[in-house]
């Protein structure tokens, strides 16, 4: 064993497309250990509730990360629906659990393709996210935005999706889908991408629950769990939802469950587009959350359980809001995945746990 | 501009920004877009990029990160602020963690608004950027002539 050298990575580095700066402690080529550096991204923006009103933050509360936008508006509107005790039409949940599914083919779709560029697979980057763009002409046709979509309001949705437009998404997602498995095909049997990721970066179904991982992250250490199987909102209407697990908890595993999650996505898409009840989409909210009422909710959002809270105050401010993303949860096993591995694979390991670094800073 | 003097090779950095741009910046090189078929590339490397594209707003934390990507640049060089966020600091301009747009901390050539921008007006702001770059080449010319 040499002596240890400190390696900085990032905040700017080809493969993070967001600042994280890591010290990594390396003896010969090997990481001991990783001291994490955050704060580059942060806005405090949960302060802002206090200069901008419930129905005002929803723009806010999307824009505290562009990827998961969607998630954010759904998680905030249903957080503030609890504090206040308003019920949702039933056609609106199920437009916003469509349109948060999508979101979560889009936010995967990126992933592996920022995946398989951690790996030096570009052509495969350009692939996926070639893809990725037509989830996202599916937004800018029935929201007008591409990736921040202002949709979700309190109450309700702002805009309906007409019948015909549900089928043409559902005709667009079987098309999506063959070229998509020939995606998936390369990226889970090809030989080189096996060399990088089988046994990297591992980490054990104990440590996982240890640390409380969420999401997929955690689901490739073989731990059920997903906040969409509670059945709330829409995903109560599913026929069958199984969480999708794998119990390897190295770099592969994580790739194989976020793929087979866009499938799942594209199944719930379908279903739900086939059972959508006729209705309103949004009812009036009136009056503001009485003084010391409190809500919390969980949602799951692309990369695993965000937890929202509110309090109200008695006026149109809320008194405090507050949230805690997968990202923040993950770190720590991401952390612990990079311990022993070889500086080579510190990209992938990164990469594989989808760090969202904007919505862990705020 | 009759036409771009060479391929402008650019560098992303993201701010303080929330992604949504950020993933704009990427999906306007990636298919779809294709900024790449106008010689747009992607680089790690300050050294090797014209033009240097910034998404979000900066704070006390990153403020010396683009400082300094920015003096790692090698002139002529060009500064596009991309986003609301980049060019004023947005939505979340009355953060107390936000100091304002890129332009208080370096110079800014253009500015490319929207909230994400655009993949197209990205693609615009980029041509503009290329025009602000001959003409920075010719000046820094003109000024190695003067001092010969
Ligand atoms: S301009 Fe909008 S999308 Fe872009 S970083 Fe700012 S808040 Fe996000």
């Amino acid at each position: 064993m040499g002596k240890s050298t400190v390696i900085p990575f990032g905040p700017q580095h080809p493969v993070l497309p967001e600042p994280l700066h890591l010290d990594l402690v390396v003896q010969d080529e090997t990481v001991i250990d990783v001291l994490p550096q955050i704060g580059f991204v942060h806005r405090g923006l949960e302060k802002l509730v206090e200069t901008r009103d419930y129905n005002q933050f929803i723009f806010v509360a999307e824009r505290i990360c562009g990827i998961c936008a969607m998630g954010h508006s759904l998680g905030y509107a249903e957080t503030v629906e609890e504090l206040m005790g308003i019920e949702v039409p039933t056609r609106a949940e199920y437009l916003r659990v469509i349109w948060h599914e999508l979101s979560r083919i889009h936010s995967h779709l990126l992933w592996l393709g920022l995946a398989a560029d951690a790996f030096g697979f570009e052509s495969m980057f350009m692939h996926c996210w070639r893809l990725r763009e037509r989830i996202l002409d599916i937004f800018e046709k029935t929201t007008g935005g591409r990736v921040i979509l202002s949709v979700v309001r309190v109450g309700g949705v702002a805009r309906d999706i007409e019948d015909s437009e549900l089928a043409a998404i559902c005709s667009v997602l079987d098309g999506i889908k063959s070229e998509y498995k020939e995606i998936t095909d390369t990226l889970l049997t090809d030989m080189s991408v096996k060399n990088r990721t089988v046994g990297v970066g591992t980490l054990t179904h104990e440590q996982a629950v240890d640390l409380s991982m969420v999401g997929p992250f955690a689901r490739a250490s073989n731990v059920s769990y997903d906040v969409r199987s509670f059945g709330r909102g829409a995903y109560g209407a599913l026929s069958d939802f199984q969480p999708i697990v794998d119990a390897q908890g190295d770099c592969y595993a994580r790739v194989k469950v976020r793929c087979l999650e866009v499938l799942q996505s594209i199944q719930i898409i379908q279903e739900l587009a086939g059972k959508i009840p006729q209705g309103d989409i949004a009812v009036k909210v009136k009056g503001n959350p009485d003084p010391g009422a409190r809500a919390a909710n969980v949602l799951e959002q692309p990369r695993g359980e965000c937890y929202y809270y509110a309090q109200g105050n008695g006026t149109k401010f809320l008194e405090r809001m507050r949230m805690r993303t997968p990202t923040s949860q993950n770190l720590a096993g991401m952390v612990e995945a990079l311990k022993g591995c070889d500086l080579a694979d510190v990209n992938m390991v990164i990469l594989t746990i989808d760090p969202c670094i904007s919505c862990t800073e705020r | 501009m009759a036409y771009a003097g060479k391929s402008p090779w650019v560098i992303h950095y993201d701010g303080s920004s929330c992604n949504g741009c950020d993933i704009e910046v990427l999906a306007t090189l990636c298919p779809g877009f294709d900024g790449e078929r106008f010689g747009v590339i992607n680089t790690g490397n300050p050294k090797h990029a014209d033009i240097f594209l910034v998404t979000g707003s900066v704070n006390e934390q990153n403020i010396d990160v683009v400082r300094q990507i920015y003096d790692q640049m090698i002139e002529p060089k060009v500064v596009v602020a991309c986003g609301i966020c980049a060019c004023s600091g947005g939505i979340f301009h009355d953060c107390y963690n936000v100091i304002g747009g890129v332009d208080q901390a370096i110079p800014v050539d253009v500015y490319a608004p929207g909230c994400a921008v655009r993949p197209e007006t990205l693609i615009d702001a980029i041509v503009a950027g290329v025009a602000v770059l001959d003409e920075k080449a010719e000046k820094l010319k003109a000024e190695k002539k003067g001092r010969a």
